[in-house]
């Protein structure tokens, strides 16, 4: 997809932004349908030029919640300010958001131009002249006089993009964008959200695919049954995590030894024909001496990293980010080395 | 700044571009020409006592009166419940009320918008049925005068006034059928059912009126006041049916309307 052209009233209100509300700000918000709480008390905070990622398994409720931030859906308790704008009091609150929850959805018996015309003609305010950027943006042009009937998810998907856009959004909600695409067309997503944020538009991103996510995302937040487990920067959220090792010796059961003898080194095991243990990167140089030292030659050691795969599962369904991480599976030292 | 008027714009060029617009307006075209066909067939001339029958052979006028007569039990009640019905749950199934109730229009704007399309159709099919029945009428038998109900004589022109004047009256039950449908189309947001419920309804109160015991309530039945129109057939012009007509209908449309209303602006929309 191509980057989508600034425009002179478009993008990038972080400067001016950052001193007012933020573009979205979330507390105890609650969705109850009788006995089932599909969200129970979130709280977030998406602040001017983040790309945050809002992650948990399917019906964790983050659609439901991306409905209530969209006016949707009126919420049990709790509050939405959009740049400080409650969206259940007026529709003005959207003003400057864009998005789509679920699969971007558009009348299939009239054309994608049709349909842009029409959600172009609803929000006024000059999106008519962004029709043919919008389209050219998610490289739809050539398409936009088939009937949306007969088009594919991905160019659903794509379509949606282009509605969002005629609105020339400081904010952008996106509930799963990548869902159902092929290889291509999620990498084509992930490059055009970069492009989005890098013009500095404001992205809330809801997804289950952490790839996705980690690729384009600085903040997330991670809810399990309804509740934020993990609000943060990502980085932080992967430094918080202890590092681990795996280390391959020329004798494994002298280089245990060492590594339960070394201070800074913890959880030291041995599984899989490899060596693991918890330390910081001074602990594991000073170790690494010490190996020598005592004769288990280093064949391979290398930091086990931590994906946010890993901290998801750990707060999805372990106990935290203390959760044990799983190891991955024996690495040849070539790899290792890598 | 997008409105009413954009919205109504809108929904009038989708209704445009869905086979159910023509499904409806198709058959308010083919009814009369149908019926001119079988008077034209007959080879006798016993229409059967009903009012205008004598006429049917005499003046063309007496064709879209008679179809108006008949039109009442089933067939404009599902012509009008056709878009109607159809009109919000039809967002439901496609999936559409997100997308446009994310855009720049407050959900009271898009709730009249829509009502003003769907009461625009039922007053094009009502329209359209009655100009083509005057037109078949006409070449089948002839554009001449016709007996009022008071049995006076009323010349050809005077005639097509009140023809049109008495599709105009008949708008009146029409819009609440219209009413119903947009209730029941919030309500069961599912189109068949929309449609059909709308139907039903229409047979329910005209069952209930032909049951013993019931003939009290007649008069303010909604089908009763789909003949309000023939008042205007008298001599001199009979305008109680006719008012009556307008305070019973309301008496179905107002609450209809107003519960499709709360409906549309308070519901969640969490499908789709």
């Amino acid at each position: 997809m191509n980057p989508p052209a600034p425009t002179p009233d478009s993008g990038p209100a972080t400067a001016s932004a950052a001193a007012g509300p933020p573009p979205i700000e979330v507390r105890g918000l609650v969705k109850r349908y009788g006995d089932l709480t599909a969200v129970g008390g979130v709280d977030l905070t998406v602040r001017s030029g983040d790309v945050y990622g809002y992650l948990g398994p399917n019906g964790a409720g983050k659609t439901t919640s991306l409905r209530m931030m969209l006016g949707l859906i009126r919420p049990t308790a709790g509050t939405v300010r959009l740049f400080g704008r409650d969206p259940m009091e007026s529709v003005h609150a959207l003003e400057g958001v864009a998005g789509f929850v679920e699969a971007p959805t558009f009348y299939p018996y009239l054309n994608a131009r049709r349909n842009l015309e029409m959600l172009a003609a609803y929000d006024g305010g000059g999106a008519s002249g962004r029709i043919d950027q919008a389209l050219e943006t998610v490289e739809l042009t050539g398409r936009q006089r088939d009937r949306v009937g007969g088009f594919s998810h991905g160019m659903r998907q794509r379509l949606g993009i282009a509605a969002a856009l005629l609105r020339n959004p400081k904010l952008l909600l996106l509930d799963e964008p990548a869902t159902g695409l092929d290889p291509a067309g999620m990498r084509d997503m992930r490059v055009l959200i970069r492009n989005l944020a890098d013009q500095g538009m404001t992205v809330l991103l809801s997804s289950h695919l952490l790839t996705e996510v980690e690729d384009v995302c600085n903040r997330v937040a991670i809810v399990r049954s309804g509740k934020i487990v993990y609000e943060g920067d990502i980085a932080a959220l992967k430094r918080g995590a202890s590092t681990s090792y795996w280390l391959q010796t020329t004798d494994d059961q002298r280089a245990l030894a060492v590594c339960r003898a070394q201070p800074g080194i913890s959880d030291v095991r041995s599984e899989h024909g490899r060596i693991t243990f918890t330390a910081d990167d001074s602990a594991a140089g000073v170790l690494s001496q010490a190996l020598i030292e005592s004769g288990a030659l280093i064949r391979a050691m290398a930091p086990q990293t931590v994906t946010l795969e890993d901290l998801f599962f750990s707060y999805t369904e372990g106990d935290g980010p203390a959760a044990e991480v799983d190891p991955p599976p024996p690495a040849l030292p070539a790899e290792a080395a890598r | 700044m997008p409105g009413v008027g954009t919205v109504y714009r809108w929904e009038l060029f989708k209704l445009r571009h869905q086979k159910r617009t023509y499904l409806g307006l198709g058959a308010a075209v083919l009814v009369p020409i149908l019926f001119v066909l079988a008077i034209h067939l007959r080879h006798h001339h016993d229409h059967g006592g009903f009012a205008f029958s004598d006429y049917l052979d005499r003046s063309g006028l007496a064709v879209p009166l008679v179809i108006l007569l008949f039109g009442a039990v089933w067939m404009f009640p599902l012509i009008t419940a056709l878009v109607a019905g159809d009109i919000f749950a039809s967002e439901d199934h496609n999936g559409t009320l997100k997308t446009i109730l994310t855009r720049s229009l407050e959900r009271w704007q898009l709730f009249v918008g829509k009502a003003l399309a769907a009461s625009t159709y039922a007053v094009t099919a009502i329209l359209l049925c009655g100009t083509v029945a005057v037109v078949a009428g006409s070449l089948q038998s002839g554009f001449n005068s016709l007996q009022s109900l008071s049995g006076t004589i009323v010349s050809a022109p005077k005639g097509l006034e009140l023809v049109y004047v008495s599709l105009l009256i008949y708008l009146i039950p029409i819009a609440a059928i219209v009413c119903i449908g947009l209730l029941l189309s919030s309500v069961t947001r599912n189109s068949a059912a929309a449609v059909v419920g709308t139907l039903m309804v229409s047979l329910l109160i005209q069952l209930i009126g032909i049951l013993p015991g019931l003939t009290g309530l007649q008069p303010y039945l909604l089908s009763t006041q789909f003949n309000a129109w023939q008042g205007l057939l008298r001599t001199p012009i009979d305008w109680s049916p006719i008012i009556q007509a307008v305070w019973v209908c309301a008496l179905y449309a107002v609450p209809a309307i107003g519960a499709a209303f709360v409906v549309f602006i308070r519901r969640d929309v969490a499908g789709g």
